[in-house]
């Protein structure tokens, strides 16, 4: 060990001055990385497709991608405390069957949001509960609430439902147009963005938020320091359920209807999304705006593609899965970099 | 006197078939720094777990201030203003220093303000914590950034953020450097200067000299006595931690290897010079020469099983080379060492040696297996020849090569890891603690057997926790203080008393 003992008497004024002249963290550097990489990959789309260089483009990844961003924020959360949450991909499926076949039973809309947003929460604590005082291993208990929660899908309906609610036909068509612009989102994507901010506020502000960033960093830690590690790991799970649920939602917004088949193998978008967005999959590092950046990423790298014509669509999966393995190795590199 | 701040009179506490502690007391008085010393076993860590309300106490009293305090855990206890630092470094590095000293204690915002978390308050209060401990460290930084040695400062500043009037410090040291030891103490005495009580548990004696005011010692789980350090002679503080217990063991009829114990003329079949490991074992001189025992003395936390570890290529060492008969080596692990002819029995024995649900014959072959390769498979009759030709040697009972290892008694087991390395013919033999844990008959057949063993010409390293056991069994003792090897005694000169001295001492004058 070549520790330099501090042996100055500087007053804490000092070091607080030198704090302030920003630096990035070196655990900064993935989620930034990642903003780089999009800003490169829209200019890029710029110069070679004419009409990409445009606001829309830009708008129609958060519309295309709104409840990938709403189950991003879940699954950081989740990959923030060190677990993982496969079931998010069948709990879209699950809300949407759900709420289509209780629209078509004749429930009225917010009912059918409200329960099945409390059912996703409740799959999602159940889940943590069994994880925490179990201690059982996130991946096999998320992967039991994946097949249970697809499983439920086709016990409700096999055939796709069609939605023709008022309520969540507006949610649909509408269009929030931007201020004196022809550019608009979805509502959609307002409720993602709030997800997104709220998401962002408690982690870095609240004593529960932070609680799970040292629960991601040594849970044993954690529990001697006195938190309530039981609270943020089962909360956690929670919170990624209610995502989940509000995904489902946004999702049957956007292909108004409800099909088991749906949304498979989401969870895993959602996780590549958290990755390349910067989250350390061991935990404790990540930032939900990184997330979020990570959706777009990988929003922009289809629209890549379709604007390309002649790549085929599995083109989409080869690049994500080299992003993500870049992006894994970066963050290797940056951990084993640090000083201890 | 000042009234205690805490008082534990007459604890029990009993674990199945053991008596952890058996009616000790304990008292704490403020702003003084008191030393709980003990070998390994002693009780040190139970009577702190006693007072922290880890354990529920079978017998006695605990007090503070006076008042009778029953604990249902560490939460309660720190409640109670009794902060504990363990030995690990219990933070979490990808969290920023202040949010490690006041995490689950931030400030908040008022509740009509969001009720958030005041972030320039926390930084505030931990800039005002870290200048009190006079400490310079960026409240910002990520905790992971900074050596050890920090982290563990860092960990007591959250301990005195609890505005704890006990701390209790067990071995905070075992993982700091002198420099680092020097800033921990000038934060120690800072704190006694405040009227803190501090608990300090170490097994080095040099620092306990050096900040504790007060001493109690504990030996198997009994009170052995509370001192002033300062009327305390070192010699007595080890004798008493030892104790002077001659184990009833036969006298072993072994001829000594006088004729090349330190005879320099012999080539060692291995020679260390200055081998070493930062923050293991200082740079220290061995030589073992064919037919030799040389003894490693010290206390627990000494420096043994370190030394030890680098011979054998276990750990690497940062300073120093090996010969091994007379030829350089760079040891890149166990298998080169076992190439070499080098066998090392772990003191770890359940962990680290024998596979408990492999049959007696499956652990004997096991490293002659692994010597051979995994390809050459040892033939069924040479492998039952061998292993009855050892069972039979080394006396190993139930004499039943087909019977599960973790059925055998401890002493047993021990003969079979002996056994599995004896089988690959080593030219040296390195015992880590070979008969801790066994019962005394068992263990008297395998100093009977090391001796032997070296009576047919192979070296041996033999390390053990009891001075009695070195003494007898080796030509040569070195003895190792605060990781650091401070002398050599050769037979003749050799006794428990000897070795004491050499232990309090340090190898220079006794205190």
């Amino acid at each position: 060990m070549t520790a330099t003992m501090p042996t100055g008497t500087t007053t804490p004024a000092a070091s607080a001055a030198r704090s302030r002249s920003w630096r990035p963290s070196r655990r900064l550097v993935p989620t930034l990385a990642t903003f780089v990489l999009f800003v490169a990959l829209f200019a890029g789309g710029s110069l070679r497709y004419d009409g990409f260089f445009s606001g829309q483009v830009l708008l129609n990844l958060f519309v295309d991608n709104a409840f990938l961003i709403v189950l991003a924020v879940g699954m950081t959360f989740v990959i923030l405390t060190g677990g993982i949450d496969l079931s998010v991909g069948s709990v879209v499926a699950l809300s949407g069957v759900l709420s289509a076949k209780l629209l078509a039973a004749g429930w009225a809309p917010v009912p059918v949001m409200l329960l099945v947003l409390v059912l996703g929460t409740a799959l999602g604590l159940a889940m943590g509960a069994v994880i925490h005082y179990l201690d059982v291993q996130p991946f096999v208990v998320t992967l039991a609430g994946m097949f249970l929660a697809r499983g439920l899908c086709y016990v409700v309906s096999v055939e796709s439902i069609p939605i023709r609610d008022p309520l969540f036909t507006a949610f649909a068509t509408g269009a929030v147009y931007l201020p004196g612009t022809e550019l608009y989102v979805s509502p959609s994507v307002l409720v993602a963005l709030a997800v997104v901010a709220i998401a962002a506020y408690v982690l870095a502000c609240t004593r529960f938020g932070r609680g799970v960033y040292a629960v991601g960093g040594s849970s044993h830690s954690a529990m001697l320091m006195g938190l309530p590690v039981a609270r943020i790991r089962v909360g956690v799970y929670a919170i990624s359920g209610f995502c989940s649920a509000l995904g489902g939602l946004l999702f049957a917004f956007y292909a108004l209807s409800g099909y088991s088949l749906a949304a498979v193998g989401t969870e895993l978008d959602a996780i590549a999304a958290t990755v390349i967005g910067g989250t350390l999959l061991s935990g404790g590092v990540g930032l939900v705006a990184g997330s979020l950046l990570g959706v777009l990423v990988l929003g922009l790298i289809q629209t890549v593609i379709s604007f390309e014509g002649t790549l085929s669509s599995w083109w989409t999966k080869i690049v994500i899965g080299v992003l993500l393995l870049a992006f894994v190795v970066l963050q290797r590199v940056i951990v084993r970099g640090g000083p201890r | 006197m000042p009234e205690p701040v805490v008082a534990m009179r007459g604890i029990e506490i009993g674990f199945p078939g053991v008596k952890a502690l058996d009616g000790v007391d304990f008292r704490l008085l403020p702003g003084e720094v008191h030393a709980l010393m003990g070998e390994n076993g002693a009780g040190k860590s139970t009577l702190i777990k006693a007072l922290t309300g880890v354990y529920g106490l079978d017998g006695g009293t605990v007090t503070v201030r006076g008042e009778p305090a029953v604990f249902s855990g560490p939460a309660a206890a720190q409640a109670a203003g009794i902060a504990t630092v363990y030995q690990e470094v219990n933070l979490c590095p990808n969290l920023s220093v202040a949010e490690n000293i006041l995490l689950g204690r931030e400030p908040r915002r008022p509740v009509w303000q969001g009720g958030r978390i005041d972030r320039r308050g926390v930084r505030r209060r931990a800039g005002e914590l870290l200048a009190r401990l006079r400490l310079d460290v960026d409240p910002d930084s990520a905790l992971g950034e900074h050596p050890l040695a920090v982290q563990q400062l860092v960990a007591i500043a959250r301990a005195v953020d609890l505005e704890a009037d006990v701390l209790i410090l067990d071995e905070p040291t075992s993982s700091l450097d002198a420099t680092e030891v020097a800033e921990l103490f000038r934060i120690v005495r800072g704190l006694r200067a405040d009227g803190v009580a501090v608990l300090f548990v170490s097994h080095f004696i040099d620092q306990v000299y050096e900040i504790a005011d007060r001493v109690t010692i504990l030996r198997n789980g009994r009170l052995v006595g509370e001192h002033l350090v300062a009327e305390l002679p070192r010699l007595d503080m080890v004798a008493k931690m030892v104790g002077h217990e001659l184990a009833v063991l036969a006298d072993l009829d072994r001829e000594p290897a006088a004729e090349v114990a330190g005879d320099p003329t012999v080539t060692p079949v291995l020679a260390a010079r200055g081998i070493g490991r930062g923050g293991a074992i200082e740079p220290a001189d061995l030589d073992v020469r064919p037919g030799e025992v040389v003894g490693l003395a010290g206390l627990l936390g000494s420096g043994r099983t370190e030394l030890v570890r680098l011979l054998f290529g276990a750990d690497r060492p940062d300073a120093g080379s090996l010969q091994v008969r007379g030829r350089p080596v760079r040891l890149r692990g166990p298998h080169a060492a076992v190439a070499e002819g080098i066998a090392f029995c772990s003191e770890d024995r359940k962990g680290e040696g024998v596979v408990g649900d492999l049959t007696v014959r499956d652990n004997i072959v096991l490293a002659l297996q692994a010597r051979r390769g995994w390809a050459r498979r040892i033939p069924r009759r040479t492998a039952d020849e061998l292993v009855a030709r050892w069972i039979s040697a080394l006396d190993i009972r139930p004499a039943d090569p087909d019977a599960l290892l973790r059925n055998l008694s401890g002493g047993n087991q021990q003969k079979c890891l002996l056994a599995r390395w004896l089988i690959t013919e080593p030219r040296l033999l390195i015992l880590d603690e070979p008969t801790r844990g066994i019962d005394v008959g068992a263990k008297a057949q395998i100093q009977q057997l090391v001796a032997e063993l070296a009576g047919d010409g192979l070296g041996v390293v033999f390390v053990s926790a009891e001075l009695e056991e070195v003494v007898r069994l080796s030509d040569r003792v070195a003895v190792l203080r605060d990781r650091r090897k401070v002398g050599e005694l050769p037979r003749a000169d050799a006794s428990v008393g000897r070795v004491m001295e050499l232990i309090a001492s340090g190898g220079g004058h006794l205190a």
